[in-house]
C-alpha cells in the first residue's frame, strides 16, 4: 500500500512536518503545500531532517505555493521534486490513499 | 475633557506566513487603519512573519491577491518603525537582503529616503514591546 501524505503547515508553527516524517512508511510520498513548502528550503533549521528523509521517501513541493511566498526554486533542497497542480492530481491517482496532516 | 490629540504607541506583531492564513493581510489592513488616526505605529516581524516581507512574491499560481507591494506604502502612512527579528531570519537561513527594502521620506531633509527597517535581536524586540501601550498579535 502506498500512501501520499500532504502537509500544509509551516514546520516552525507546529509539529505536523516532523510527525508526518516519523510516521511515514517507506513506500510513501510526502507533498508539501501551502505554508509547509518552507520545509524544503535549504538552510532552514529543518533542512537536515528533510535531507535525511529523502533517503526513505519521495518528497514533493507545490511550485505555485513556493512562488507565492517569494521562495526561490534555486534554493530548494536537492532531491525534492517541484510540481504543479497537475502533478498533485497525478500523485493522488498514483497512490492508494491520501493522508492530510493538518 | 477632549480626547483629541491622544497618541498611543501601537505595535503590531506579525508571526505568520502570508497566504496560508488570512492573518498577514488582516494585520496589514488594521495597521493602515490605525495609521490614518495619527497614532504611533510600529510593526514587528518575527517567527514565520518574516516571510511576509520576502521579495519576488508571485501569487498568480495560487489565485490570491499579492499584497506584498502594499508594505512599500507604509512609509507614506508615516509608519517608519519596522522591526525584524534577526534570530527568526537566521533560523530560516534568510538574510535581510531576501526582504523588501522599506523606506520613508523625511520632509525635514528635502524628502530624503530613509530606511524604515531595523534589524533587532529578540532581546531588543522584547524591550521595544514592553514600551508599547497596545500590542496586537497576528
Amino acid at each position: 500500500m502506498s500512501m501520499l501524505h500532504t502537509v500544509n503547515k509551516s514546520p516552525f508553527e507546529n509539529s505536523s512536518v516532523a510527525s508526518c516524517i516519523s510516521m511515514c512508511a517507506k513506500s510513501s510520498s510526502i507533498l508539501f503545500i501551502e505554508d509547509a513548502v518552507i520545509s524544503v528550503m535549504k538552510s532552514t533549521k529543518f533542512a537536515e531532517m528533510i535531507e535525511s528523509s529523502l533517503k526513505d521517501f519521495k518528497i514533493y513541493a507545490l511550485k505555485p505555493d513556493l512562488e507565492a511566498r517569494g521562495l526561490s526554486l534555486n534554493n530548494v533542497i536537492e532531491g525534492v521534486e517541484i510540481i504543479e497542480y497537475e502533478g498533485f492530481v497525478d500523485l493522488t491517482t498514483e497512490h492508494d490513499s491520501v493522508q492530510s496532516w493538518l | 475633557m477632549s480626547e483629541e490629540g491622544i497618541v498611543k504607541k501601537f505595535m503590531y506583531v506579525n508571526r505568520k506566513c502570508p497566504y496560508g492564513t488570512i492573518y498577514a493581510l488582516e494585520s496589514l489592513e488594521v495597521v493602515l487603519i490605525t495609521a490614518a488616526f495619527d497614532q504611533d505605529v510600529s510593526l514587528a516581524f518575527t517567527d514565520d512573519g518574516v516571510y511576509q516581507l520576502m521579495k519576488d512574491q508571485k501569487t498568480d499560481g495560487i489565485g490570491m491577491k499579492n499584497f506584498s507591494s502594499t508594505y512599500a506604502a507604509l512609509g507614506d502612512y508615516e509608519i517608519k518603525k519596522i522591526f525584524i527579528d534577526k534570530e527568526s531570519l537566521d533560523e530560516r537561513g534568510l538574510s535581510i537582503s531576501d526582504l523588501q527594502e522599506l523606506v520613508w521620506e523625511d520632509e525635514d531633509e528635502d524628502y530624503a529616503e530613509k530606511s524604515s527597517i531595523n534589524l533587532v535581536s529578540r532581546a531588543e524586540l522584547s524591550k521595544i514591546m514592553s514600551q508599547q501601550d497596545v500590542v496586537m498579535s497576528f
